[in-house]
């Protein structure tokens, strides 16, 4: 398959998967196994274009002009490959445990659950090849769209109320900041595609490179940065395998991933670096990791804790990109790989909690790893990789990110980034304390359905191979930056 | 003769206009059905061999009964109306097919031949508006038009809709005569009624108070057509109440004609020179159109009722039209123009859809619709989609014109009217949403009656136009191609 028709299959086969889902309504057994077969074609189909791409190669392909000068337009970079390959692959494991899930806490409407799931993996293969701003944008709000459905799938006062938070905020700051910041940037350089390098090459007044990164920011709101961040604990109204989706597969990653592309193929790092006007953004998301870390020590409910962590630690990518050298770009694009492989974790385990004891709160925990020891050990595995420990994922990037930071001289960013680390270990240590080492209540239960635990220990064992094998998201991050 | 094509202007509104008649003569409900299909397929056909001539070989002047222009009247189509042409006959040709369903629900049988017979000599009206390059004629076919729309929407099956024929019945009436004074004091100044030697001689007219009583006699009468705020009170009673194929029609059409007008009357005939550099039009039309987005907007929010929902949608949305003309730049117009295709296309879907919801439950409540998506589905999920057109989500087409009304408030200088467009398009979120809701997150009330998918004559045509919103969202070679032709005619006839 030349890379031309893997976009175009990556983009098609998660659209079919879905009418074959639908087809399926009826046949249970079926229908989950399309969904396996979709997210397996379709990881076989965005592998391909790894060594291409690797190799220098950006195959692209354009659709249809759908304004004058901008067309619906897809091509592979670095930044763009590896988040597809790390969305497809997490989808795999992601289905499985839907299928535990799904099945085990007796949910409804699983064929529309899984029809929005593989049309929302549809978008995010859009986002992730983008070639233009407009493109992105395109899939962008599709994404949003198809994942409301799965915000709100219990359709009781609470998910609609979540459903209006999670589409009012997402929706609502992307019209009103990123559609203008891209319908400027038109107006400004004429074009929006991305290039290496920057597109905004006339002399901007530094002011209103400023404005146009504010709105930037501020528009992708899926990178959840304080104060619009309120959507993510919104959209824990969600079955788990969808805040799985959320927090680790798709969404969050798809917000922090546009940002990073915005910065490096938009504004230009080198375009920008040491301007007075962008300083201000690794203020903002230091801020919000820290303040985001004291809300999670602070919530007893453990989705809850968990979804505040994922604010912080989507700061961290933040953080690294406004730092603008060329390791902590490095750093921004291996954080939003090596963080998914521990969150997908944690969530997997807070779901597998659920459903085999219905307990939610960290309280409740207490004795819990004697009866479910393959859960918990995997959550103490994505509890060390959120904290940035060796062996796992977390560790990795947090050391380019460090580096850079102290490439930068940027003292701020090493002590919000040692702060955090001490803030991370102190809401998820005590849990995995309570676990092993309390005496809980003796209600008996044992581990949730095997193809959960299943899941959770694939990624905990993925979050720990990615340390001792990090060698092809690093290339891909380095080339990102021209490190 | 048809082959040669010559007179293809004329049969744009001779067609429907012979059709009446004969289905007066003929009484017959399902041959009058047959015959309004024919034909609006047919001024569709006609519609877009014009445009395609018009962008090959530029604007067509065709002279009725060969007496030349002035003294005759004179057809002229040229990149603006030959947009609005396709437009206006496209829709017919999608309502046309859908109305027999649905009158037959709410008509009895020995009415529904009227009723096509009023739906042909409204479109021929439409189409003669738009068609003709006299000012006078242009007077006697929105006549025409206002007279079939006052009949049409009093056949609705509530009774409130007689009151809300009569209401608009007085409001047109006015309107056509404030018209026909600017039209008359045009005539003084100028001894002519043909719009092209207006527009020349105009230029040499150096007397300009009766020619700026005219310019406001006209932008009061054609504001009254074309729901312009505050003159737009006659349009939710008349939208609300009317048969549900004519609300789709009107939305998609009698509006957008009665701006073509306008803005052939601004931007040809009194020119940009007078209109909005010596007066500050402009600044009174943004005025009145943000008022507009955001006033009726807000009254959407609260409506308990959908079709008067969209209805007051229709007047922001109008809004939206009239601000990117008072831009008066290249982006404004063309997304003004564009917005007339992609917003009837919008609205025509959301009216249709409509239409099978009340044919299945008889009302359009808000509250009748709790748990639609499970007994209409491709009703709801068609809602859903031209919702997301009508707030502007891209890959749709109402995406397509508010990014251009972005640009062209960037390009204005006007940031704030940028952030307004993009804000009001949030309230619009909210008025879709609230359906959204409703259909998908609520369980059918108790007294659901006839849970059923609409008929397939009635989903199909409708599906046509969602279709549409998203197509043309995506490939935006005719309404954006043709839009940016229409501004450059537009803005060029007054340089």
């Amino acid at each position: 398959m030349s890379p031309e028709s893997a976009i175009l299959a990556a983009l098609a086969v998660p659209v079919i998967g879905a009418l074959a889902i639908a087809a399926c309504d009826r046949r249970p057994d079926l229908r989950e196994t399309a969904t396996l077969a979709t997210s397996v074609i379709l990881l076989a189909c965005v592998a391909s274009l790894l060594r291409p791409v690797l190799d220098g190669a950006r195959p692209e392909v354009a659709l249809v002009e759908m304004l004058p000068g901008i067309a619906l337009a897809f091509r592979v970079e670095p930044l763009g490959m590896s988040f597809a390959l790390l969305a497809s692959a997490l989808w795999i494991v992601n289905s499985l445990y839907s299928i535990g899930y799904m099945r085990g806490n007796g949910e409804k409407h699983q064929t529309r659950f899984y029809v929005c799931f593989a049309l929302a993996l549809a978008s995010t293969m859009g986002i992730a090849f983008s070639a233009n701003l407009l493109t992105l944008f395109v899939f962008y709000e599709a994404l949003t769209l198809i994942t409301y459905p799965l915000v709100t799938h219990h359709g009781d006062d609470e998910a609609r109320q979540g459903g209006r938070t999670y589409l009012g905020l997402l929706l609502g700051t992307s019209i009103l900041f990123l559609l203008p910041a891209i319908a400027l940037t038109w107006a400004i350089a004429g074009t929006l595609d991305f290039v290496p390098g920057g597109i905004l090459r006339s002399g901007l007044s530094n002011a209103a490179i400023g404005g146009l990164l504010a709105l930037y920011v501020f528009g992708i709101g899926k990178a959840a940065l304080m104060p619009v961040h309120r959507w993510l604990p919104a959209a824990m109204v969600a079955p788990t395998p969808v805040s799985a989706l959320l927090h680790a597969v798709a969404v969050v990653k798809a917000g922090v991933f546009s940002l990073v592309k915005v910065i490096v193929y938009v504004f230009g790092v080198d375009q920008i670096a040491g301007l007075k006007s962008v300083d201000w953004l690794p203020f903002v998301s230091g801020f919000t990791i820290i303040a985001a870390s004291i809300i999670a020590l602070r919530s007893d409910n453990l989705k809850r804790r968990l979804a505040y962590s994922t604010v912080s630690q989507l700061s961290y990518v933040v953080l690294s990109v406004s730092l603008l050298t060329p390791l902590s770009v490095a750093g921004a694009a291996l954080h939003i790989v090596a963080h998914a492989f521990g969150k997908i974790t944690l969530f997997f385990a807070a779901g597998a909690i659920y459903t085999a004891s219905h307990k939610t709160e960290v309280s409740q925990l207490d004795g819990i790893g004697r009866r479910m020891p393959w859960t918990m050990a995997a959550f103490a595995i994505g509890a060390l990789s959120m904290i940035g420990l060796p062996p796992t994922a977390g560790f990795v990037s947090k050391w380019f990110i460090l580096s850079g930071a102290m490439a930068a001289a940027n003292w701020v960013a090493v002590a919000v980034i040692a702060a955090s680390t001490l803030l991370n270990a102190g809401y998820f240590l005590p849990i995995v304390y309570r676990a092993f080492f309390r005496e809980g209540d003796d209600r008996a239960h044992g581990e949730a359905p095997a193809t959960m635990v299943a899941a959770l220990a694939l990624t905990a064992l993925a979050t720990i191979a990615f340390f001792f094998m990090s060698d092809i998201p690093v290339a891909l991050a380095r080339r990102l930056a021209g490190a | 003769m048809i082959s040669s094509g010559e007179h293809l202007p004329a049969l744009q509104v001779v067609l429907p206009l012979l059709a009446a008649p004969l289905m007066v003569l003929v009484r017959r409900g399902t041959f009058a059905w047959l015959l309004a299909t024919a034909v609006s397929w047919g001024t569709l056909l006609i519609a877009v061999a014009l445009a395609a001539r018009v962008r090959e070989a530029g604007p067509i002047a065709y002279a009725i009964g060969n007496w030349p222009p002035p003294w005759g009247i004179e057809y002229r189509v040229d990149a603006v109306n030959a947009y609005v042409l396709v437009l206006v006959s496209l829709v017919a040709s999608v309502v046309a097919p859908y109305a027999r369903a649905s009158i037959a629900a709410e008509l009895p049988r020995d009415q529904r031949y009227l009723f096509f017979t009023m739906f042909s000599l409204c479109l021929a009206g439409l189409l003669g508006m738009t068609i003709t390059g006299d000012a006078f004629n242009l007077f006697v076919f929105l006549e025409i038009s206002s007279l079939s729309t006052y009949v049409l929407i009093a056949l609705g099956r509530d009774r409130r809709a007689l009151l809300a024929a009569y209401q608009y019945l007085v409001l047109g009436t006015i309107g056509a005569t404030f018209y026909i004074i600017g039209v008359g004091l045009l005539y003084l100044m100028t001894g002519t009624l043909n719009i092209a030697d207006l527009a020349a001689r105009l230029r040499e007219v150096h007397e300009l108070r009766p020619v700026l009583a005219a310019l406001a006699f006209i932008t009061v009468g054609i504001g009254l057509k074309l729901a312009m705020f505050p003159l737009h009170f006659w349009l939710p009673n008349a939208y609300a109440y009317a048969p549900s194929a004519i609300t789709a029609f009107l939305a998609a059409t009698a509006t957008k004609v009665s701006i073509y007008v306008l803005l052939r009357l601004y931007f040809t005939v009194f020119a940009v020179r007078l209109v909005f550099e010596q007066l500050p039009m402009a600044q009174v039309l943004i005025a009145l159109s943000v008022l507009a987005i955001v006033a009726t907007s807000l009254v959407a929010v609260f409506q308990r009722d959908l079709k008067r929902m969209f209805a007051y949608s229709s007047v922001a949305q109008i809004g939206y039209i009239t601000l990117g003309a008072a831009l008066v730049n290249e982006p404004g117009l063309t997304g003004a123009v564009a917005h007339l295709f992609n917003h009837g296309l919008t609205k025509g879907a959301l009216f249709l859809l409509l239409g099978g919801i009340s044919l299945r439950l008889g009302g359009t409540g808000i509250d009748r619709v709790a748990g639609l998506a499970r007994t209409m589905p491709l009703t709801s999920l068609g809602i859903v989609l031209a919702g997301l057109s009508l707030i502007g989500i891209p890959a749709t087409a109402g995406f397509i014109s508010k990014w251009y009304f972005v640009l062209g408030a960037i390009e204005h200088g006007y940031a704030w009217l940028a952030v307004l467009i993009v804000a009001t398009s949030l309230i619009a979120l909210a008025y879709v949403w609230r359906f959204v809701e409703m259909a998908y997150l609520r369980e059918p009330g108790p007294g659901a009656a006839n849970p059923r998918e609409a008929p397939a004559s009635m989903l199909i045509p409708a599906w046509i136009m969602v279709a549409g919103c998203i197509y043309f969202g995506l490939d935006t070679s005719f309404p954006v191609g043709g839009a940016r032709l229409a501004a450059e005619v537009l803005l060029g006839g007054a340089r």
